[in-house]
């Protein structure tokens, strides 16, 4: 990875508009948001209801398209992609991490976890190895044939990180990943995300909670769709990414 | 798609079924009985066809059958109220006319019955005794099965001898073998030669029994010596004059293929000599024809009943399984973000309801074995299971999954991922 690369944003939004009708209004949800997310950065999007940050998610998550502008995703411009292609990438590029940690039910915990592998076009042969590997350092590797339902929550959002870890992406979304569950386990959730981040992960999570976005290294605020503040560098940049700015090689 | 893919897609459908168990069973029940009466009734029906031609090709396919019958009463001739003779039928003549001047007629046996009573000791019955000649047995495919059949010794002998079916035999001749014995028709005494198969007993033991199958069997000779073409009919009480030439003629021809213009000249000729219809004819080769078109439009009435017995259940199984998509909107959404494409989840719906169907086919085509086998069994009726039935039933269960699964699935995978994931 060089140092080129680095300065490339993981996500990069210029312009972006996404209208909603509602009842015969026109509704703007996110209303001319520019801002480039950088590799190795960690956000925490807050904003109380209806500022336009679930819009804005879903937007970076390639399931929502921008009524106008443009959305680049590893500097691949989403909007010349097709159903398919938008797909492909998101089973490629993108990591989700939900409030109600959305495992599928039918399927155990090594399933759930290599399920965005199945449906990459070549999906990769080390496959259910990255995924047992996930699985141990989650702390879930005696629960591999688990079904979520057996599982307690933390436990059940501990197998949807590994999922949104198990295809390498380029950028990781949460959305108010802490919200279903007790402080305690909370943190504990957290201080994986801390421990992606060190390792030099682009994290972006969406929160009402301020003690949780606290946590993340960037904070932005929106209101009617637009930024309303950002503070940058509460926590400093990770480890990881500072010695490969410095030239050095993470493997 | 690759074979790993597709198993992965399979198990992941019945895992996804196994969930809810009683509904994913109960929505296998309409093709499951669908296809299993479409097995169990094409066999039913092809045991009757079956069971049908072989007791008309035991007719004899060759064989033109011509019969006297008694014409309405308007038709009749003579007329005195208190000794009224009845005369109809088929005569000497008819029979001189078909043998000499028909070409393509192997041979003609004509037959006359004798309205005597048949005794042996105290046991009596009224059997159809029938005059007639030695290649009856061959023309009408009969077996004999013990002793031996009429010859023509006895037909230039005028013997006084007859053979009897075994049914005659079983009620004559409860302990003693019939053979040598001698029993009584009418006034004279006749030595049984021969004992016949009847013809139920020929086709197979569970055929229902039908039409009287008592019958005598004597020389032709010795008949039209001692019983004139005028007879004595009791019948209900009343005695009843009837002067009958010839009961039946049996006319044999060699080519099959020309039995319908055979039947069509002995028609013409018949039509010509007879001023009432006082004949009868009956052509088991026309019959099969009949039979055959009557197994035709049975198989069609069968295929619509089998067809919207079918077309129900994949209905059924369409309505669970849209009740399924709305259900799992959360899934499919989760599936969509994660990465899948719309035609991941066309085929995990469409496997889905693959395995719903193909699952009710299996058990359908089960059933659909064992029915026609209990039918067999408690309802004494012959069955026949083609091998095509139960392959084309489960084919068409198959079927039946991927076009009912098709707008199901197509639903699942229009669905927008961010309703989809706000579901609930």
């Amino acid at each position: 990875m060089s140092a080129l690369d680095l300065n490339k944003p993981v996500a990069e939004l210029i312009d972006v508009t996404r209208t909603y009708r509602m009842g015969g209004n026109e509704v703007r949800a996110l209303d001319g948001f520019s801002h480039s997310f950088g590799r190795g950065e960690y956000w925490a999007i807050m904003g109380s209801s209806g500022s336009g940050k679930s819009t804005l998610l879903n937007v970076l998550a390639c399931i929502d398209r921008p009524s106008s502008g443009i959305y680049k995703v590893d500097g691949i411009d989403t909007g010349t992609l097709d159903d398919d292609a938008l797909s492909e990438l998101r089973s490629r590029k993108l990591g989700f991490i939900f409030q109600a940690y959305n495992l599928i039910p039918q399927l155990d915990v090594l399933e759930n976890i290599m399920t965005p592998l199945f449906y990459q076009d070549d999906p990769p042969a080390d496959g259910e190895q990255r995924a047992r590997r996930l699985a141990e350092r989650v702390g879930l590797a005696k629960r591999l044939d688990h079904r979520p339902m057996q599982l307690s929550g933390g436990q059940q959002q501990r197998v949807a990180i590994a999922r949104a870890l198990v295809n390498q992406p380029a950028l990781i979304l949460a959305d108010e990943a802490t919200g279903n569950l007790d402080s305690a386990t909370a943190l504990e959730i957290l201080a994986l995300f801390d421990e992606l981040h060190a390792e030099g992960a682009t994290i972006i999570m969406v929160t009402h909670e301020p003690d949780v976005g606290e946590r993340a290294q960037h904070v932005m605020r929106l209101k009617d769709g637009r930024i309303e503040n950002i503070v940058r560098g509460q926590r400093g940049a990770p480890t990881a990414l500072r010695a490969q700015a410095s030239g050095g090689v993470a493997s | 798609m690759k074979g790993g893919t597709l198993w992965r897609t399979v198990r992941l459908g019945v895992s996804s079924l196994l969930l809810h168990k009683l509904r994913s069973a109960l929505t296998t029940m309409g093709v499951l009985f669908g296809v299993s009466s479409v097995i169990a009734m094409l066999a039913i029906g092809e045991g009757a066809s079956a069971e049908a031609q072989e007791q008309i090709r035991l007719l004899g396919s060759n064989n033109i059958i011509l019969r006297s019958i008694k014409p309405r009463e308007d038709f009749a001739t003579g007329s005195a109220q208190t000794t009224r003779v009845v005369s109809y039928g088929l005569t000497e003549d008819d029979l001189e006319r078909i043998e000499k001047t028909f070409p393509g007629v192997a041979r003609v046996v004509p037959v006359r019955e004798i309205y005597e009573e048949v005794r042996f000791g105290d046991r009596a019955m009224n059997p159809r005794v029938m005059a007639t000649l030695p290649v009856y047995r061959e023309v009408t495919n009969r077996v004999v099965y013990e002793g031996r059949f009429l010859t023509d010794q006895d037909l230039e002998r005028v013997a006084n001898v007859c053979v009897i079916a075994d049914t005659v035999a079983a009620y004559l001749f409860p302990v003693e073998s019939p053979i040598g014995q001698e029993i009584k028709i009418g006034a004279d005494y006749y030595t049984v030669v021969g004992v016949l198969m009847s013809r139920v007993r020929q086709q197979s033991d569970s055929a229902p029994a039908g039409k009287s199958t008592a019958e005598v069997f004597i020389p032709l000779e010795t008949g039209r010596k001692w019983y004139g073409t005028m007879q004595v009919k009791m019948r209900a009480g009343s005695r009843e004059m009837e002067e009958v030439e010839l009961h039946e003629i049996v006319v044999e021809v060699a080519d099959p293929k020309n039995v319908p213009f055979v039947a069509e000249a002995c028609r013409e000729m018949l039509r010509r000599n007879h001023k009432q219809p006082d004949y009868e004819d009956v052509v088991p080769l026309e019959l099969l024809l009949r039979a055959e078109e009557t197994k035709r439009i049975f198989n069609i009435v069968l295929g619509s009943i089998a067809s919207i017995s079918l077309l129900v259940g994949g209905i059924g199984i369409m309505n669970v399984m849209l009740a399924t998509v709305t259900e799992r909107t959360r899934e499919i959404g989760i599936r969509r973000a994660l990465g899948a494409k719309r035609r991941h989840i066309v085929t995990q719906f469409l496997v889905e309801t693959v395995v719903l169907s193909v699952g009710g086919g299996l058990f359908g085509v089960a059933l659909g074995l064992l029915a026609p086998w209990a039918v067999e069994y408690f309802a004494d009726m012959r069955t026949i299971i083609t091998p095509t039935a139960p392959i084309v039933a489960f084919a068409i269960s198959a079927g039946i999954g991927v076009v009912f699964g098709l707008y199901p699935a197509w639903r699942a995978a229009t669905m927008d991922p961010v309703e989809a994931l706000r579901h609930e």
